[in-house]
């Protein structure tokens, strides 16, 4: 990020010139070529991928040094939101003609890190998360909104990152698979999928687990779906297999481990943290 | 690595803009040939990395204050930018226009409900596999290049009101209930503000595939209005959609319909089609045929033969015209029974 950059943040959210700097700006980032092994999906590394890995997205080294981090970046990160809500943006951004893909100026809050960035327009939340902000956790299957394994949360709803750029979602809170864990303690939805093997290759279950966070919240706040009897009737909407199924039918499991993730969603349901 | 980081930027490059008003978005398009709006994205994003779409220009209107629902006239505004899952969800959508809750309900998956707009669905392209392929002729993404679907796989395709330039059909479920309800489109552009009836909004092909609606391309839909006259239907409608897996599919068939009842006596009806053609299909043949008539399997078989009386089929979706006839009997029936299945 250079001095420029933080200048126009400090700008447009009212002073925070203690940001964390985690990502290398893109410009960089153009020129050096990073090279890390592909994250296939038969590589060696995947195969031998010990489950708790799986359902957190995260290789242990990492998730810890994470984790460390992600607790220094909150307290920047509630600061920041308490500039106040979107219409803060409204009152500055104006209509501003660029040229093509010229690079945006973007704010994030990515697991409780902010980030600055300069993106190209063109650049895919999905592709910012595992290409620029290192969390590979966010699987890239279809990249067309069809498989559901890029599902994160925005601002705590669940959307497919791979048909969202990422300059759209300036301001905006995002949470990956990586950030669902508190510290060592797995959310229990990620421990139930452990338990109840809501996966056999594993490339579909971060987006699973995120979904099915989201979904119980949606279920929390009285939403009905496509197999609710009557969506006349006001209330919470009793979450039953089939009512799993269809609200989990944008995500795709090409192993067919569907028993077990059902199995792992009905056991959270209604529990503490299930929401 | 290198390759795969630069998949999406195969898009081909374009300039973003972020509108603060209606007024500001509308003239940033009018003022490029090449610019388009934005809004949820789900559509426009995914014909863009397939290069069917290629903007010179986005302008973001996800800022604009058009998110709101709200009684206006005795009806409902749905702002043209609230998300599909809030609106479906919306207490007011559920209790008086319950076959909108159904019909966007039956539509994507939950993930792509929560991203796309109201707007953005009256806006979405043919889901016609020559149409994405930018590799096979297609008149609709490029005119005169001819139909591949006309004499090639046609299983998805369009029944009623094609031309021999296109038989692509309108991919939405929630435009099938906004015609059934006869919705209002609310647009603003540089000339100022007008209204669309809906069934005047999406266009049959013609001789012009490429062009989806009446819509002009500087027009900005602002919001879509639910009249308080169809608020009558509430208790006796239904939204049938048969499609080749449960969930999270694009319709093979569907059907809107909507019941006034009066001591066993139809009063008015509304059967409106989906997965048929070119745009949201109103069956006004069966509807004549329901007025008035008394509620019984064999009032509804008869709608069902005069709705499907001009049905074309193509070589794989004659099945299609049977499957509508039998659709509308069963939607018909489940609406009479005030929503009940069995």
């Amino acid at each position: 990020m250079t001095g420029k950059d933080i200048e126009r943040d400090n700008g447009r959210h009212g002073g925070d010139n203690t940001m964390r700097d985690k990502p290398t700006p893109y410009s960089k980032r153009d020129e050096a070529a990073v090279s890390k092994p592909p994250d296939t999906l038969c590589g060696e590394e995947e195969r031998s991928t010990p489950l708790t890995e799986i359902a957190t997205g995260l290789k242990r080294r990492e998730f810890l040094q994470r984790t460390a981090l992600a607790g220094g970046g909150l307290i920047f990160g509630q600061r920041l939101l308490t500039d106040g809500g979107t219409t803060r943006l409204d009152q500055v951004l104006a209509v501003v003609p660029q040229a093509a893909s010229e690079k945006v100026a973007v704010r994030l809050r990515v697991n409780g890190s902010n980030y600055g960035l300069r993106l190209d327009p063109r650049v895919s939340l999905l592709d910012l998360l595992r290409e620029q902000l290192d969390l590979p956790g966010t699987k890239k299957g279809c990249n067309h909104g069809q498989c559901g394994a890029c599902t994160v949360l925005v601002n705590g709803r669940r959307i497919n990152s791979c048909l969202a750029l990422a300059v759209v979602h300036d301001g905006s809170e995002i949470t990956t698979i990586e950030g669902l864990a508190r510290g060592d303690e797995l959310h229990p939805l990620q421990a139930a999928f452990i338990r109840h093997e809501g996966f056999q290759c594993g490339y579909c279950t971060s987006g699973q687990i995120c979904s099915a966070v989201a979904m119980l919240g949606e279920v929390e706040q009285g939403t009905v779906s496509h197999v609710t009897s009557n969506v006349r009737r006001e209330g919470r909407v009793e979450l039953t297999d089939e009512e799993i199924r269809e609200r989990m039918s944008g995500n795709i499991c090409r192993c067919g481990a569907y028993p077990g993730i059902v199995a792992a969603v009905r056991e959270v349901n209604g529990t503490e943290r299930g929401a | 690595m290198e390759q795969k980081e630069e998949r999406d930027l195969e898009m081909k490059p374009f300039a973003y803009t972020r509108a603060t008003n209606s007024q500001t978005a509308v003239q940033a398009v009018m003022r490029e040939q090449t610019a388009k709006f934005l809004a949820g994205g789900t559509n426009l994003i995914d014909l863009m990395k397939e290069n069917v779409e290629q903007p010179d220009r986005l302008v973001d209107i996800n800022r604009l204050e058009l998110t709101r629902i709200e009684e206006r006239n005795g009806g409902l505004r749905l702002g043209a930018l609230a998300k599909n899952s809030d609106t479906a969800n919306h207490r007011l959508v559920r209790e008086r226009y319950p076959l909108v809750s159904q019909a966007i309900l039956a539509g994507a998956s939950p993930q792509l409900r929560n991203a796309a707009t109201n707007g953005g669905n009256l806006m979405q392209r043919t889901r016609c596999y020559y149409f994405y392929d930018v590799a096979l002729p297609c008149n609709k993404r490029q005119p005169g290049s001819g139909c591949g679907a006309l004499e090639g796989f046609n299983r998805m395709h369009a029944i009623f009101g094609a031309s021999q330039q296109c038989i692509a059909t309108h991919p939405s479920d929630f435009c099938v209930a906004l015609a059934a309800l006869d919705a209002v489109v609310q647009v603003e552009g540089p000339q100022g503000a007008r209204t669309i009836p809906f069934a005047d909004f999406h266009r049959l092909p013609g001789d012009t595939p490429q062009i989806d609606t009446n819509l002009k391309r500087d027009e900005l839909i602002t919001a879509i209005d639910l009249p308080a006259a169809s608020s009558v239907f509430a208790p006796r409608s239904y939204y049938l959609k048969v499609r080749d897996r449960a969930s999270y599919a694009f319709a093979l068939v569907s059907v809107a319909t909507a019941l006034e009842v009066q001591d066993g006596t139809i009063k008015q009806a509304r059967v409106a089609m989906g997965g048929v053609a070119h745009k949201p299909w109103r069956a006004r043949e069966a509807e004549l045929a329901l007025s008035g008539a008394r509620v019984n399997e064999q009032t509804f078989k008869r709608a069902a033969d005069a709705a499907m009386q001009g049905a074309r089929g193509y070589e794989h979706n004659r099945f299609k015209i049977e499957l509508g006839r039998r659709a509308i009997v069963r939607a018909l029936t489940v609406a009479a029974r005030e929503g009940r299945t069995a």
